[in-house]
């Protein structure tokens, strides 16, 4: 039976508390925190580092699908699932797409990818999806939108969780939008948005999915729904008829609601402490509803050693205030301040030329001295030896700073720039720039892992490349 | 193996501009400023100048920059860049051609007019094409991971470290106090620089060359005929030159705290010299004080001090002015700021005026040899020269 057969997850490391928030705009205190994509970070970097947490362990050639899903691509026109399926290293002859513009971005992929595996398309298909909706200064969303991503490998192999039914409905409604132009996400007021939208669809596809697969709510382990807010989720319970318990984690009170990656990250905490045997419903909203009937198998022990959802609740960083939240979401810009000559695009034919030791982090190993070197050589640096390497990836290699400088001028964000030196496990060094730090914990040979991020995002253009990171554990 | 350069190359003039912000003088004001100085000094007329060569790396391309300021008459002229050795680089290709007896009288100027760029610091070198994925790191971020380095790898605690770097700003400052070339000419206290604000950790500013404009010219010939220009003229006894190949950032035993081309380029320019031991024989050094740190590395990998002592020996006061080899006693990229085309020919300006008894207030005794030196690019990857001189 088609399944999944890996999962992973991906919350950015900084919190931002509500309070810091209603405190800017005079609003009433808020319980709770919510989790900040760094400014470096965007849906694709998040995809692939949730992607990552999924793979760990898993031979990558054997994966022939990358679906990426999301509402916020950094790009209209240019395949993000393309860019992850590069960072993540997989290979070229593989199944990719982009799911975007709903909320049911994660279940759809999902569906999708399962359909693949079911129809002998592919094998196994890497779905991730991830968010970073940008709600209106001083609004409620402001307060409800987090960012994360979630991963899962659908196959039917060693499945970990089948995916005994699927239910789908769509629901024609303009209760929360982003056009085209939009920077922020919109919606038509409360009462509708929850009672028309959500509520109506809700009702009305999980009523006709139980009468499909002849079951009752109470019949799961755990339910796994998508809910508007904090208060919908929690009356979740009492219109399904289950007990409290049965209802996972909606995920408001620490990392907000995180957009087409929501479902996905509460099925992620609900597998984590899920037995075999469990049968998990899942239902994620958008424009529709999607409904998974899910069981969760032996297999499910052999996956455990995954960050995951919990491994990514903690250790955290909090934001210090709503000025460098505006800086990172671009709210406020932090270029203006800049006292040089703006920089040049990158070149196009420069980064494609470059693309394995971009993307994969790709160096090279002499094959007659053993000298790991980054980026790739044609010549070996130590023995001379002309074109005779062999591909090292270093993106999953441990890593020690070597030394490391803190650059308090050339930057407007993330001062002070913590460039480094960074000595693979294995052999092989680099230099990059240090993310996700507190200055005051670096210090030579401490350990790092890297991170793929955002880097240099000029005339709206982002470019990608690794970045270290203290090992998050 | 070739022959030495050594007593076959004469310095009969040389020039350097005032350096500074020279917000009002462009690259062609510098080099007519150096170079009708040095024609001056040679007592030449410019239409003695058989070939020249301009070492800047961004006031110009080819060699027409300098044959418009100066009019000289359809001479051959190359440009040359080698980033921070850039006009050492020019000096030395001079020094080449007369040697190698194709011209009898050349010049060698350099120039740079750093301070229209926009930036604060080093700036507007990008070339074109780049993927710019790698974060740009400039001088100051570059050099600072060798502090931090030294620090970790001699087990000195950084304030102590600190401390060192801070002594070494103050003494090239109270050199270049006396200097009036010079951008900065004030004396600073140790403490002023140990509180200055935070350049690229774990360097201040203090710890920081300046950003200036400059320019600096040499007029070369033959000894044999510089006899006929005048009785103190200078000769060249070594060139050393070394130019790493990323060796440090891509192989991972590398060090950070010590500079590979330094070593392999003093010790070019010493044999050439037929210096033995640099720190007996040698009166003098002119070296490349980017940041006092590279100051702190080059005493040792020029053999001045010895490894992991050069903290100690600066302390001794040992490269004080007068000590016993006075270190950047011009008062250094420290206080002439870094137009990168100039600084190498202001060097072995100094070195001219204290082999000559010229210095005035900085006038050593009776110095019989004198050297420069000069480092561009990064720990990891280096262009360096050293050039010694002596009568």
């Amino acid at each position: 039976m088609v399944g999944i057969t890996s999962y992973g997850a991906y919350i950015p490391i900084w919190r931002l508390a509500r309070e810091v928030i209603s405190k800017e705009w005079g609003f009433p205190g808020a319980p709770g925190e919510k989790a900040v994509a760094n400014f470096d970070e965007d849906s694709l970097t998040m995809g692939v580092a949730a992607a990552l947490d999924c793979l760990n362990g898993f031979d990558r050639t054997s994966i022939d699908g990358a679906f990426f899903a999301t509402t916020t691509s950094p790009f209209l026109e240019r395949q993000a699932a393309v860019t992850m399926a590069a960072a993540t290293d997989l290979r070229r002859d593989i199944l990719t797409s982009d799911f975007s513009d709903s909320l049911r971005a994660g279940t759809q992929a999902m569906r999708a990818a399962a359909d693949a595996v079911k129809a002998g398309t592919a094998k196994s298909v890497l779905v991730a999806a991830a968010d970073t909706r940008m709600p209106p200064p001083r609004s409620q969303f402001e307060m409800l939108f987090g960012d994360a991503a979630a991963a899962v490998i659908i196959g039917d192999k060693d499945v970990a969780v089948e995916i005994q039914g699927f239910h789908t409905m769509y629901h024609e409604i303009s209760d929360v939008w982003r056009a085209n132009k939009d920077d922020f996400v919109k919606a038509w007021e409360d009462r509708f948005v929850i009672e028309e939208g959500f509520l109506r669809a809700f009702n009305e596809a999980v009523a006709d999915c139980m009468k499909k697969y002849k079951c009752k709510p109470a019949d799961f382990a755990k339910i796994v729904s998508y809910a508007p807010d904090y208060r919908w989720h929690t009356q979740l319970a009492k219109r399904l008829k289950i007990d409290e318990s049965q209802l996972q984690d909606g995920l408001f009170g620490f990392v907000g609601l995180t957009g087409c990656a929501h479902p996905l990250l509460m099925l992620v905490g609900a597998l984590e402490s899920a037995k075999p045997g469990d049968k998990i419903l899942l239902i994620s909203y958008g424009n529709g509803i999607d409904i998974f009937i899910l069981q969760v198998t032996e297999h499910i022990e052999k996956i455990r050693s995954r960050k995951g959802l919990s491994g990514h609740l903690m250790p955290k960083r909090n934001m210090p205030d709503y000025a460098t939240y505006a800086q990172w979401r671009g709210i406020v810009s932090a270029e203006a301040a800049a006292r040089r000559p703006a920089s040049a695009p990158p070149s196009s034919s420069a980064l494609w030329r470059e693309r394995d030791r971009i993307l994969r982090l790709h160096g090279g190993k002499c094959k007659n001295c053993g000298t790991l070197q980054y980026p790739p050589q044609r010549v070996c640096t130590r023995c001379r030896g002309k074109d005779n390497f062999e591909t090292v990836r270093f993106s999953d290699k441990k890593a020690k700073l070597f030394t490391y400088s803190l650059d308090y001028i050339a930057g407007s964000m993330d001062v002070p720039l913590a460039v480094c030196i960074v000595n693979f496990e294995g052999g092989g060094r680099m230099l990059c720039t240090m993310t996700d730090r507190d200055v005051s914990e670096i210090q030579v040979d401490m350990p790092l892992e890297m991170s793929f991020r955002r880097v240099n995002t000029i005339a709206g253009v982002p470019n990608y490349f690794w970045k270290c990171i203290p090992v998050r554990s | 193996m070739g022959q030495s350069i050594r007593d076959k190359v004469a310095i009969i003039g040389m020039g350097c501009s005032k350096f500074g912000e020279r917000w009002d003088s462009d690259a062609t004001d510098l080099m007519v400023e150096a170079a009708y100085e040095a024609y001056e000094d040679a007592g030449i007329d410019p239409k003695d100048i058989e070939a020249a060569w301009l070492g800047t790396v961004q006031s110009g391309m080819t060699g027409q920059p300098a044959a418009a300021a100066l009019k000289l008459d359809y001479v051959p002229i190359t440009r040359v860049e080698n980033a921070c050795c850039t006009a050492t680089d020019a000096f030395r290709n001079a020094v080449y051609a007369v040697a190698a007896g194709v011209h009898d009288i050349v010049l060698a100027i350099g120039v740079e007019k750093l301070k229209d760029t926009g930036w604060t610091g080093l700036g507007g070198f990008g070339l074109p094409g780049s993927s710019m994925v790698e974060a740009n790191t400039p001088p100051p971020v570059q050099f600072a991971l060798a502090a931090t380095r030294y620090s970790y790898h001699y087990k000195i605690p950084m304030d102590e470290l600190k401390r060192t770097l801070a002594r070494i700003a103050v003494k090239n400052h109270k050199n270049g106090a006396l200097n009036p070339k010079a951008h900065f000419q004030k004396e600073i206290k140790l403490e002023q620089a140990l509180r200055a604000p935070m350049v690229a950790y774990p360097l201040g500013l203090f710890d920081c060359c300046g950003v200036s404009d400059g320019g600096a010219a040499a007029i070369l010939t033959t000894p044999e005929l510089a006899k006929k220009f005048r009785d103190d003229y200078v000769l060249v006894k070594g060139i050393g030159m070394a130019v790493g190949g990323q060796q440090g950032m891509l192989q991972d035993d590398y060090d950070f705290v010590h500079f590979e081309e330094n070593v392999r380029a003093s010790q070019m320019a010493y044999k050439e010299a037929g210096i033995k031991d640099p720190l007996e024989e040698i009166d003098h050094a002119m070296v490349h004080d980017c940041f006092t740190i590279t100051e702190l590395i080059i005493t040792e990998d020029l053999g001045f001090a010895p490894r992991g002592k050069g903290p100690e020996c600066h302390e001794t006061g040992m490269f004080d002015k007068d000590g016993q080899l006075a270190i950047n006693v011009d008062g250094g990229l420290k206080c002439f700021g870094h137009p990168i085309g100039a600084s190498g020919i202001r060097m072995i300006y100094e070195v001219y005026k204290q082999l000559q008894g010229k210095a005035g207030p900085r006038q050593r005794k009776n110095p019989k040899l004198g050297l420069t030196h000069n480092l561009g690019g990064r720990p990891g990857s280096f262009t360096c020269t050293v050039a010694i001189f002596g009568r």
